[in-house]
């Protein structure tokens, strides 16, 4: 069995990680799920949260406020839709973002406020885990 | 015959013109690398997110939600054009202008509705004149400076909601695609509904687990890929844009330099005739004592 596989963070503007991994910590839509070397093939979307990375180098955080990730056997590949590293977020960024999702929560309704509330939800556990 | 006052003035003054296009060229070369780092930085997640898409979309086959399989109806027709905010780049805006123009052209002689969505001031201009009964709406960039993700999602907001409402069935996307500074190709891309190719075959056979579920998977991706497509248009334009200025100022340059050759050249021949001139006054003023 590998010990490492690829592991590629990107956002839509640019790459912002790449290398070898053990281990990736997904803050899954449906629930955290770490992928190994050997995973078996899964498409999914992520919440807000924070993505534990253990590379080479040392274990690495990113905080992300959603996307999607695809893993392979030999790697994972995060699309997030913004993501920063850990000791960069900036909690005014994280305010604005949860006032917009507070405002799309507001504005919409059935179906579509569920998925909004819940984005407030994990947006606020965010700030909660980072504050 | 020109007095070599006027002449003096003339070469200042294509001399001056020259310094603004020499030094716009070098804004648009700077800006223009600029440009090009962030198409490239933009790639990957386009490629990545590309090849998820095909995956996927190959599996739910024709049950998909309707941004994938379409209304079922090809009646209206929305094109998004992207263009330059600004003039001064040869003929980038023409020529992405003329390829909607005569797309619309087709279209209205096929008896289908068509819907214009302008991104930049420019190619509005241009459409104005003969479509403005079929431009809908505009997105002005005019104030951001560069692209971000932020610009493209606002424009995929504003194309989903109209989606949503019922207002077209077929978007097409508009933009210039960069290929290097001397040549920019017009582009049409149809995004709505949604085409994606598998480029790679060995993501695309490999069997996915989804989570939560295809379906809601790909409701959630599909609106993000509009906005990808978006992003990825407008970052080829801004690049084509800087190319194509940079080469237009690069040829007013030479053209500004070839012309005070010439106005030089006319200033001295026109000094030397008043030169003779005033010797020959001399001369036979002389002779007649």
């Amino acid at each position: 069995m590998a010990d490492t596989m690829q592991f590629d963070l990107v956002s839509p503007e640019r790459k912002l990680a790449s290398g070898q991994a053990t281990s990736v910590l997904i803050p899954g839509s449906d629930g955290d799920l770490t992928a190994m070397p050997d995973h078996s093939p899964v498409v999914t979307t992520m919440r807000p949260g924070i993505l534990v990375v253990d590379m080479d180098g040392g274990t690495q955080e990113y905080a992300v406020t959603g996307g999607f990730a695809q893993i392979t056997a030999d790697g994972a590949t995060i699309l997030a839709d913004e993501a920063v590293p850990r000791g960069e977020v900036s909690m005014d960024m994280l305010a604005e973002r949860i006032a917009t999702a507070e405002a799309a929560r507001d504005g919409a309704d059935g179906a579509r406020a569920d998925d909004a509330a819940k984005r407030v939800a994990d947006l606020e556990a965010l700030r909660d885990a980072l504050g | 015959m020109p007095n070599l006052k006027d002449l003096k003035t003339r070469i200042d003054s294509v001399k001056s013109t020259r310094k603004i296009t020499q030094a716009m060229q070098m804004v648009a070369a700077a800006k223009l690398r600029r440009a090009e780092e962030a198409a490239g930085a933009a790639r990957p997640y386009a490629e990545q997110f590309n090849s998820v898409m095909a995956g996927l979309a190959a599996g739910v086959g024709d049950s998909g939600p309707t941004l994938l399989t379409g209304t079922g109806s090809d009646q209206t027709h929305l094109l998004i054009v992207m263009s330059a905010e600004r003039g001064l780049c040869g003929g980038f805006n023409s020529s992405i202008v003329k390829l909607a123009r005569a797309n619309a052209k087709k279209l209205i002689a096929a008896g289908k509705t068509v819907k214009i969505l302008t991104v930049g001031k420019k190619g509005r201009e241009q459409l104005k004149r003969d479509y403005s009964e079929h431009l809908i709406g505009h997105v002005d960039l005019s104030e951001v400076k560069n692209v971000g993700y932020t610009n493209a999602q606002d424009i995929a907001s504003d194309v989903l909601a109209r989606f949503d409402e019922g207002e077209f069935d077929v978007a097409t996307l508009y933009f210039s695609q960069f290929e290097s500074v001397i040549s920019q190709i017009p582009q049409e891309l149809q995004i709505i509904p949604a085409h994606f190719e598998a480029n790679e075959d060995e993501t695309a056979s490999t069997l996915f687990d989804y989570e939560p579920g295809e379906e809601e998977i790909l409701r959630e991706l599909l609106p993000r890929a509009v906005a990808t497509q978006v992003f990825s248009g407008l970052l080829e334009n801004a690049a084509s844009e800087q190319g194509a200025r940079m080469s237009a100022m690069d040829n007013a340059t030479r053209n500004a330099g070839d012309m005070i050759d010439k106005l030089t050249i006319q200033f001295n021949r026109t000094r030397q005739a008043v030169i003779t001139n005033e010797l020959i006054e001399i001369i036979s003023g002389a002779e007649a004592l």
